[in-house]
């Protein structure tokens, strides 16, 4: 069936997310980007509490949706809120039940904590292929060395708490991407340390940290997925099932802050006493109305490439492709979406008193991070063309 | 339940008209836009699947099938995947049979409905757009007066099989409303002009029109005393024209796909370049995000509720699409995108028309 409407249980856990943006999230959003680095326990320990009582803990359709609305209240402050993160999307694509036990029910219990993921390095990071960091086995062992930066919630996840971290390395280096495989390391390894913070754009609630990896040994069966070298593909596949599940919810922070600068808009205008007529002609239409109609609609368009990916990921079908489609739609509407919004409101959208030119700064690393959108344009193309990265590089 | 997957039934219809695009429409469609004709076998085959008087209740001797906006949308882009003029001509009886099984008296159906339920295609259409460059659905330029009977004064452009149709329904400004009134051929003070010549759809015969005084019947407004639903109408319009847009830049999608896996140039396909691939990329991602938006409206339209925003969002979004898709299409292609040869010229020219296409054609 093709069909639109939520079940009244999802709608009030959106309705409940969006509640939380609003209340929580929004009065305290400039306070977090002007004061980077500063931890908001207060959101941390209520936002840890929700959690204990099941809130965001399922992904899917839904999951995405409350991630919208989270992200519509504050991005950096969603980044900011403890869980398993992307480490625990990585844990959960591609991990053992054993593992997801071992890893991932720390997130239901005790202070709160976060998960993270280590992929990029100074030296690479759309060509995940380069990665230099090493994993050699030593008996029961894994032996890792390297150096990871732009970790999301890598500070936290490891100082702030007894979280995880899944890194990627490689156990064999001429084996390219079929010796790549991903590692959990829990907070408090020895030989791993943080050891920057980034001082960014936007998002500045979040941390972005570096990682160092100094011979960090961490026990054998810590590996996600299989440690043999197979196929040339195989070890590469693990990374990609994360994607499966990242991509589209991180569209769908994209997109929570596309509508935070939309909703925003329609209110400012509504002020002045201007509504969108939406079904005039486009030539008796104002520009506003025109820019309003074009930027509502690409909004709902990646929004509904999202929800389609969410959709076929809960359903078992293979949704590289549409998560793609949805990652690269959704960070260049939140782009353009925000930086039109911006334009819009003139003085007032460039100035800090309102929110207009910070959500133009946080929409920016959607189009940048869990793969640009150049590079998800790049699988969607492959997988269109049915292209080998040879084929089209 | 959140879904993307068409129903069985759906399904079933789409690989009906799909293959009927694939074998009978694709085919002529080339000879059709050059000529400007289109063979009856062709349309009288697609009358035969049952696409548009499926509708039409028992009672009057059609299927009664259930009305859906959302399978007219599914079955309206494989259509126009086949051939728009060709898409256009074959639903145009829909633009007078839907608004008067939704919204007709028991007497309008009674007197209209019947004829339209035999084997052959019997035209019968709409007129909606008038010729202006600021033509506006929410003030018509064309007025209905009630003296007696109903009064009709305008000009009206773009109407689908016009010379050929048993009847037409007009929309027009009575007062401060929109509604709709149904000519009947040969009506006094009806006329309808020449053939128009436009840069695309040219298989579709279209005409202006022009209303003198031309006197009806009180009985021939639509849906009596009670008048139509024009928002609902316009809305079905909106989202069958999407859906055709979807249709139409899919196809462009398709040709220039292939071509670009096919031509080499530097010792490689083209479409082993970026700066082929990444436009082929955004061309599908442009078409799933414009055919989502359009299901979307639909669904909320079979839903019985006011669909005005999503529809509104819907088309515009589909119009700028399909112009952007086509143009693609013929850009990856080249020289030969530009020469009559290949199809992609031809979809770009029909693209061009859908901000124009306004209440031509409803699903």
């Amino acid at each position: 069936m093709i069909d639109f409407e939520l079940s009244a249980e999802d709608k009030a856990k959106v309705a409940e997310a969006h509640d939380i943006a609003q209340n929580l999230f929004r009065p305290i959003s400039r306070y977090y980007d002007e004061h980077e680095h500063e931890d908001p326990w207060d959101l941390i320990d209520t936002m840890w509490e929700m959690r204990g009582k099941g809130f965001l803990t399922g992904l899917g359709i839904t999951g995405a949706l409350m991630v919208e609305e989270l992200c519509w209240g504050d991005a950096g402050l969603y980044l900011a809120s403890p869980g398993p993160g992307l480490g625990g999307a990585a844990v959960f694509a591609a991990g053992t039940q054993e593992q997801w036990g071992r890893f991932l029910a720390r997130y239901g219990q005790g202070k709160p904590k976060w998960g993270a993921m280590a992929m990029t390095e100074p030296g690479c990071g759309s060509d995940t292929s380069a990665i230099q960091a090493t994993a050699v086995r030593d008996g029961d062992y894994w032996v890792l060395n390297g150096e990871k930066i732009f970790v999301t919630m890598g500070h936290r996840a490891l100082d702030l708490s007894e979280g995880i971290i899944v890194v990627w390395a490689t156990v064999d280096k001429s084996a390219g991407r079929a010796g790549m495989k991903s590692f959990v390391v829990e907070a408090g390894t020895p030989g791993m340390k943080v050891e920057k913070l980034e001082k960014k754009l936007g998002i500045k609630a979040s941390d972005t940290a570096t990682v160092i990896f100094e011979n960090c040994r961490i026990p054998f069966n810590n590996i996600l997925g299989k440690a043999e070298i197979k196929t040339k593909t195989e070890g590469f596949k693990g990374a990609m099932a994360t994607f499966d599940v990242t991509r589209p919810l991180v569209a769908a922070q994209a997109l929570g802050v596309t509508r935070a600068a939309l909703d925003m808009l329609r209110d400012e205008l509504t002020k002045r006493g201007i509504k969108v007529r939406y079904d005039v002609p486009r030539s008796k239409q104002t520009a506003i109305e025109r820019d309003f109609m074009e930027m509502e609609s690409n909004w709902r368009a990646a929004h509904l490439l999202v929800i389609r990916a969410m959709w076929q990921l809960q359903g078992g079908t293979p949704n590289a492709l549409e998560a793609s489609m949805a990652k690269a739609k959704a960070g260049r509407a939140a782009t353009l979406i925000t930086q039109r919004a911006v334009e819009l409101m003139g003085p007032l959208g460039y100035s800090r008193k309102l929110l207009f030119e910070k959500f133009m700064r946080d929409a920016k690393i959607n189009d940048i991070f869990e793969g640009t959108g150049q590079i998800n344009t790049l699988v969607v193309a492959r997988r269109l063309l049915d292209f080998t990265r040879d084929q089209l590089k | 339940m959140i879904g993307f997957s068409p129903s069985e039934e759906q399904k079933m219809i789409v690989n009906t008209v799909k293959q009927f695009a694939t074998d009978v429409m694709r085919k002529k469609f080339r000879d059709c836009d050059e000529s400007g004709e289109i063979p009856a076998e062709i349309i009288d085959g697609a009358w035969e699947l049952g696409l548009v008087a499926s509708c039409i209740p028992e009672q009057f001797g059609g299927a009664g099938w259930e009305h859906s906006a959302l399978t007219g949308s599914l079955l309206a882009e494989e259509l126009a995947w086949g051939d728009l003029a060709m898409a256009m001509h074959i639903l145009a009886p829909s633009l007078a049979i839907l608004p008067i099984v939704e919204m007709g008296t028991e007497e309008q159906k009674k007197k209209y409905l019947p004829a339209l339920c035999g084997n052959k295609f019997t035209a019968v259409t709409a007129a909606f757009i008038e010729p202006r460059y600021d033509f506006d659905p929410n003030e018509f330029g064309t007025t209905a007066g009630r003296k007696g009977g109903y009064v009709l004064n305008g000009e009206k452009c773009f109407v689908p099989l016009a010379a050929g149709a048993d009847f037409i329904l007009v929309y027009a400004r009575e007062g401060k409303d929109r509604q709709c009134f149904i000519v009947e051929r040969g009506a006094k003070g009806l006329e309808i002009g020449e053939r128009e010549q436009n840069m695309g759809v040219k298989a579709l015969a279209t005409y202006e029109l022009n209303l003198k005084d031309c006197k009806i019947a009180a009985g021939n407004r639509l849906g009596g005393d009670k008048g139509c639903d024009f928002n609902r109408l316009a809305n079905l319009s909106r989202v069958a024209l999407a859906s055709m847009a979807v249709g139409v830049a899919r196809a462009s999608f398709e040709f220039s796909r292939d071509y670009a896996k096919e031509r080499h140039a530097f010792g490689e396909p083209i479409a082993s370049r970026q700066a082929i691939a990444f436009m082929l990329a955004d061309m599908a991602i442009e078409v799933d995000a414009a055919r989502l938006l359009t299901w979307e409206a639909a669904w909320k339209l079979d839903r019985k509720e006011d669909a005005t925003r999503e529809a509104c969002l819907a088309k515009s979004y589909a119009d700028n699409m399909v112009m952007l898709v086509t143009d693609y299409g013929v850009q990856v292609m080249g020289g030969h995108g530009y020469v009559r040869d290949n199809p992609v010229e031809l979809w770009f020219r029909n693209a061009r028309g859908f901000t124009t296409f306004t209440g031509m054609a409803i699903v």
